[in-house]
């Protein structure tokens, strides 16, 4: 164990840090759930991407920069020390790309994740469907083969972003006569699509954050195809895996929020008469730490050519009671003034961004699998216990 | 001792109750989100008829002459239904406020501003320190503030509004600034001072008695759906984590409930001596009803996320009015100020202060 950077670490850091530094917009942007939003963290996106730091792990030849994902830790630090903007095309860069990079052909490889990196492209998640939320294998939306393409009927719904992304990927029953997990495919569909509908759904702040999607007989050629027909469940599997595990929420995103919980608590912190809010804030620092502890653990294993296993539902639950703490708290420390949506810069500066960021937090326990569907997984597979 | 609630004032809570049901579903709550004033008028003047603006107003001064345990009830009620209309700030703190005053003092000011709130000819908006913005101002046809202990009366075209926007879109806040007068003055010295304490503590157990109303319709939602919504062939409800979920906030609710009628008992004895009970049951009614806030989200899933789940209506609510008529931390604190004294009446004999005489806390 040596836990300290090493010199090329270290000027790794330095390098991301004078670019941040240049670069990252000195207002903060609008949510990107708006339009205006939206296309503020697109051109967001495109500035990285001309600096190719749109996804660091990377190979060079899709706009990447081959680092290890300790690299890659170091360099969300310094991203959100710089308070870079939340990033707009995650489902692609984070979920997908790894996923291509593992099952793609090169020629897929070549088509997408180049655009993908380059912030030309921007990705939805379409899993879930009105039947098949925390049941998955539930999915009937099919993708039936004809030819070269496959004919897409059905429905997708809770679809982060897709109001406004050029494509979505996901499972679709390729196998009529199929069951649960069996004859599910990976496929990617243009959103552009002949018999396309993407009906917005605005969330807990008002905003069309998620859509429904229908498909109504969309021709879908066999080159968006990811891995074998019928395999489609394993490559989802893989992908759920990176969500969980490591690359949807880096620490730097809660070490980031705590600080700004600890600086709010040192200027309130004569005033408070809740001796409970003196323990919250001092949790909810040693918690980010120690999550951010387990995330170096986990990345020094995989750089060393280790594998994600079912621990990864550890995280999913600590980051997502962890930030509900962390707005709690800072609406706990804000009062009766907590309740209200900051509209002028000086309300902004008063209250920040705790009530959208309380309200986002209540989603965390829900999205990228249930913490009581990870709980079971954690029961079942990494302890061993029966299963019903 | 009689722990329990007489017959009239389960018939009146009865009546409450069809009134709500017919008239405040979640779909017209949603409608007076589009509209300007965010009221609905017709409503406020059914409550008014029911006898709520004066329920708690002497018969002397022409209300009905009942008191806090006569009124928790419609409440909690008004809770269960999360009720945008601020009926029970008329009824349990404007009103006993100018009635307090009227009684102490006769002003003829507060007289008949009462005598029109109880009539529903007006409406009365009230200031306290605790509270940085008040609700519906902009409705309001007068102000009750303070300025230092002091209480001052201002018609609307005396106050200046700002308005701030409520993540709960049922709820129309504004900052209010305004020149304390002479003319404007009811009360100062010992009686403002003792109106504001009042005020604080009918405030806080209105509140209460929302938040308990508020968690046990969230968790009635949340079990109704769990029985319909259906995964893995079966509804999820039959999970245990789903059912450990609610059973929860369930436990929580059963032992917030009664610190809330205790409180309201202590509150219609002497509301300016009730600060330890108002603000145990302030605290315990604002947990329950956050657990429930953030359980039933999770009961509902991606669904309870959304702006079409009726759900956000209360849990919504929830999350403002634990921190109105003062947050946790302040109703912890006045806990603790009163634990700390060498003389707090502590200890098995004294649950209702010294029986014979409850409010001598
Ligand atoms: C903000 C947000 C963004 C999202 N983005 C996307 C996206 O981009 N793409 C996409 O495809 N989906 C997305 N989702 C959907 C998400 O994946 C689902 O919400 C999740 O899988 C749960 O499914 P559900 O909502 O249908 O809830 P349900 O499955 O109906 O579950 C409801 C409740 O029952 C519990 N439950 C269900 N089954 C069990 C069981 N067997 N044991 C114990 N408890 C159980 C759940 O934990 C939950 O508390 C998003 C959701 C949210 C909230």
């Amino acid at each position: 164990m040596e836990l300290i950077y090493t010199a090329k670490q270290n000027q790794f850091r330095a390098e991301v840090r004078d670019w941040m530094n240049a670069n990252v917009p000195a207002k903060p942007l609008q949510n990107y759930d708006t339009q205006v939003g939206f296309e503020q963290h697109i051109a967001w996106e495109k500035t990285l991407a001309a600096g190719n730091w749109g996804m660091v792990t990377w190979p060079k030849e899709y706009g990447g920069r081959d680092c290890s994902l300790v690299e890659w830790l170091i360099f969300e630090e310094e991203y959100y020390r710089a308070g870079g903007p939340f990033r707009v095309n995650q489902n692609g860069v984070f979920l997908l790309g790894p996923t291509l990079m593992e099952y793609g052909t090169p020629a897929q490889k070549a088509r997408f994740l180049t655009k993908m990196a380059a912030g030309e492209e921007m990705w939805a998640q379409a899993w879930s469907e009105p039947g098949a939320g925390s049941d998955m294998a539930a999915i009937r939306c099919k993708a039936e083969p004809d030819g070269d393409d496959f004919i897409i009927s059905g429905q997708k719904i809770w679809s982060t972003r897709a109001v406004y992304a050029d494509y979505a990927f996901g499972l679709f029953r390729t196998d009529a006569a199929s069951e649960r997990h069996h004859g599910l495919s990976f496929i990617l569909v243009p959103l552009d699509s002949p018999g396309v509908t993407v009906r917005p759904i605005a969330q807990l702040d008002g905003e069309a954050g998620f859509a429904e999607i229908f498909f109504d007989d969309v021709r879908v050629s066999r080159d968006h195809l990811i891995g074998a027909e019928g395999e489609g469940w394993k490559i989802a599997m893989a992908t759920a895996g990176f969500e969980r595990g490591l690359m949807l929420r880096s620490p730097a995103r809660f070490q980031n929020t705590s600080k700004r919980l600890v600086e709010l608590y040192r200027r309130h912190r004569h005033d408070l008469l809740d001796a409970s809010l003196e323990d919250a804030v001092v949790r909810c620092y040693m918690d980010t730490e120690s999550y951010a502890l387990s995330t170096y653990q986990t990345a020094s294993r995989l750089d060393a050519g280790g594998s994600i296993g079912p621990e990864s539902s550890c995280n999913k639950i600590f980051w997502s009671l962890l930030d509900i703490r962390m707005h709690q708290t800072a609406m706990n420390i804000l009062g009766a003034r907590a309740e209200v949506e900051p509209r002028s810069e000086a309300e902004h500066s008063e209250l920040g961004r705790w009530l959208d960021g309380f309200l986002f937090s209540q989603s965390g326990p829900i999205y990228a699998g249930s913490n009581e569907i990870q709980r079971n997984i954690i029961a079942e597979r990494m302890l061993g216990m029966p299963r019903r | 001792m009689d722990f329990t609630f007489s017959q009239d004032q389960l018939m009146f809570q009865e009546a409450l109750t069809t009134l709500l049901a017919s008239e405040a579903p979640a779909d017209r709550i949603r409608a007076r989100w589009q509209s300007d004033s965010g009221l609905d008028a017709a409503l406020e003047q059914q409550l008014v008829e029911l006898g709520l603006a004066g329920m708690l107003v002497p018969e002397a001064l022409g209300g009905l002459g009942l008191d806090a345990t006569d009124f928790i009830k419609l409440a909690e009620t008004c809770g269960q239904f999360a009720l945008p209309e601020p009926a029970v700030e008329q009824a349990l703190v404007a009103a006993p406020l100018l009635a307090d005053i009227c009684t102490a003092s006769g002003a003829e000011r507060a007289e008949s501003v009462l005598g029109e709130l109880i009539g529903g000819g007006c409406r009365v908006a009230v200031g306290h320190i605790l509270n940085p913005y008040i609700n519906f101002a902009a409705n309001a046809d007068y102000f009750l503030l303070g300025h230092g202990g002091d209480v001052h009366l201002l018609p609307a075209a005396q106050v200046t509004l700002s308005a701030v926007k409520s993540v709960d879109p049922s709820r129309r806040l504004a900052a209010v600034s305004w020149q304390p007068s002479k003319a404007t003055l009811l009360a100062d010295g010992e009686l403002g001072a003792a109106c504001w304490r009042a005020a604080l503590n009918r405030g806080a157990l209105g509140n209460a008695a929302q938040l308990i109303g508020l968690a046990d319709a969230m968790v009635k939602q949340a079990v109704a759906y769990a029985a319909d919504r259906q995964q893995f062939g079966k509804p999820i409800g039959v999970n245990q984590a789903v059912k450990h979920l609610l059973a929860d906030c369930a436990v929580q609710i059963e032992f917030a409930r009664p610190p809330v009628y205790r409180a309201a008992y202590t509150v219609a004895q002497a509301a300016t001596r009730a600060d330890w009970a108002v603000s145990h049951a302030k605290v315990v009614a604002g947990e329950a009803a956050q657990l429930a806030a953030r359980n039933c989200i999770q009961v509902f899933g991606a669904m309870g996320y959304t702006w079409e789940c009726d759900l956000q209506i209360w849990a919504k609510r929830s999350w403002v009015l634990d921190r109105e008529w003062g947050d946790p931390g302040f109703h912890k604190n006045r806990v603790h100020e009163w634990l700390v004294q060498p003389n707090a009446l502590i200890g098995p004999e004294y649950t209702f202060g010294r029986g014979d005489q409850p409010h001598a806390h």
